[in-house]
């Protein structure tokens, strides 16, 4: 049995802790925040003077006044959109195939998972020698739109699964019981119910995933994109440039002026991933199913 | 009532000496008993007795426990629902289930109850039109839902959901309703309805229900299996097993000394 006092001691304590731990948090948050807020302010000073239509709808130029970044935003999206119809299949069928066909606490199905996860970590540029090695050399597509767009389908189809895998898991199995129950196919229950269910979750991890594909540079450097293209891709075989391989360039540049137009492409880019992003806030509290 | 009374009535389903495993986990332990037509048969006994095992072998639900693994025979009208020419979704529509917790898809009301008839293949609007209003009738949910037929199936009321559950497995038309569990998520005013339900649905249908509330079993049942560790202790008419067991362990269970 302990004094009044001696447990007012401890109390005082406990708070006193957690006002600490509050504060260390708060400061991690700070940090955080501070951080990319200099980062974001630093790119619109520099960047922001520079944008104008003009900027968003011209093609290079070898001055930098003239220069537009039309030909890296198209191929940016060309390349997204190729991205997403590639992987999108690939890892949601994957993800269906580990969740609803497997036998989930099995050994293999263990180790699979266990190695997607390490591949959602493996490091980008090693994504980009095995799309130089895969499909620029061996099958001879060259430094095409087609093979960067493939290059960053492999990167992002571990992200594609793991969140797929999540978004079908949330699904309570109580539902698929119930489909079974009227006599409902395997791939019934799952194409009626589980996927539209998990669709919400799904679309938002593809989103997240793309939008962290807008943003490579590495592995497309790799497959030798980095070019002086000065049109959008005219085909799927066809040389392309995107976004952050167009900054890249420009911060190459000895002239000052290119650097602003980095600024400025910087600038477009932060806007693509913020609208991707916005996209699939707004997507998942549209399609949000309530069930209780 | 003793074996030649049994030997009387209607039996539409027959399980002989099962046995079931999870993995090498024994969950049930030479189980054989004789289900009448158009009677109401309950399975009480303590928890992890096995009685939601065994009321899921009856329209292989268990199936999808990749463990899972099952001896012995469940004789439908004399075919064994286990051969392996029999193909398990037809053992589904044949014995519908219910389950524990209600589980209604998000869906409208309509769509919960036209979803079995609609991937048996029936497309005709007015057909469905019709299983629905039939089928959410025979559930008692008919006059309460008839107004919101398009209205999100989770915006009723737990017991009204659990109804809509029984409307969805009645659209099916099985011959046996397997009901595991049906009121152990709900307040007494819906548990009640159910049960007068359950007594209507029997006109009709042969139920077997899975129940933790043993005057839910004397209240609603002709027959009481009770399990205990994965075996069939006593098997007879509920009014026997309620007023006078042959078994010391079910009356033991049934006043209520252990479970």
């Amino acid at each position: 049995m302990i004094s009044r006092t001696q447990l007012q001691r401890l109390l005082a304590r406990q708070r006193r802790n957690d006002r600490i731990f509050q504060i260390v948090a708060a400061i991690g948050v700070l940090i955080a925040l501070i951080t990319l807020g200099a980062l974001i302010v630093d790119a619109l000073i520099d960047g922001v003077p520079r944008l104008s239509w003009k900027f968003l709808t011209s093609y290079l130029s070898r001055f930098p006044a003239e220069a537009g970044i039309f030909a890296a935003l198209l191929g940016s999206m060309y390349v997204i959109a190729l991205t997403a119809l590639i992987s999108v299949p690939l890892g949601v069928g994957a993800a269906i195939y580990l969740e609803e066909y497997t036998n989930r606490s099995s050994r293999i199905s263990r180790i699979i998972e266990i190695n997607v996860a390490n591949l959602a970590g493996v490091p980008s540029i090693i994504y980009g020698i095995l799309g130089l090695g895969l499909f620029v050399r061996i099958m001879r597509l060259d430094k095409s739109l087609l093979a960067g767009a493939l290059t960053l389908a492999l990167l992002v189809l571990p992200i594609v699964i793991i969140s797929a895998r999540e978004a079908i898991r949330s699904v309570p199995p109580s539902i698929r019981e119930a489909a079974y129950a009227l006599g409902a196919s395997r791939w019934q229950a799952i194409s009626h119910h589980v996927l539209p269910m998990a669709f919400p979750g799904i679309l938002t991890g593809v989103i997240l995933a793309i939008s962290r594909a807008v943003g490579e540079t590495a592995p497309l450097i790799m497959i030798g994109a980095l070019m002086f293209v000065t049109h959008p891709p005219e085909g799927l075989l066809k040389p392309f440039t995107v976004l952050p391989i167009q900054i890249y360039n420009w911060v190459d540049r000895p002239q000052k002026e290119f650097l602003t137009n980095a600024a400025a492409g910087i600038v477009v880019l932060l806007a693509v991933t913020l609208l991707l992003n916005a996209l699939a806030i707004f997507l998942r509290n549209r399609y949000q199913t309530q069930y209780s | 009532m003793n074996h030649e009374q049994l030997d009387k009535v209607d039996t539409i389903l027959n399980v002989q000496s099962l046995n079931a495993w999870y993995g090498t986990a024994l969950a049930l332990k030479d189980i054989s008993f004789n289900i009448e037509r158009f009677r109401v048969t309950a399975l009480i006994g303590p928890s992890g007795c096995g009685k939601s095992t065994l009321i899921r072998c009856f329209n292989r639900m268990n199936d999808f426990i990749p463990t899972f693994r099952l001896a012995g025979q469940i004789l439908l009208e004399g075919e064994d629902l286990y051969s392996p020419a029999v193909d398990p979704v037809e053992v589904r529509l044949r014995l519908g289930m219910v389950f524990q917790k209600q589980n209604p898809f998000p869906k409208s009301i309509y769509e919960n109850v036209a979803y079995g008839p609609r991937i048996s293949g029936i497309r005709n609007r007015l057909k469905l039109d019709m299983i629905v209003e039939d089928s959410l009738k025979k559930a008692a949910l008919w006059d309460e839902v008839k107004d919101k037929l398009k209205d999100n199936a989770y915006t009723l009321s737990g017991g009204q959901q659990q109804r809509l559950c029984i409307a969805r497995t009645l659209a099916i038309e099985p011959e046996v309703l397997l009901l595991d569990e049906p009121c152990s998520a709900l307040d007494p005013i819906a548990t009640g309805k159910i049960e007068e339900l359950i007594l209507e649905l029997k006109a009709n249908y042969t139920v077997l229900i899975v129940t933790h509330n043993m005057q839910q079993a004397a209240r609603v049942s002709d027959f009481t299996a009770f399990l205990y560790l994965g075996e069939l202790i006593e098997f007879d008419a509920t009014e026997k097993i309620f007023t006078n067991p042959g078994d010391s362990r079910t009356e033991a269970y049934i006043t209520g000394k252990f479970g």
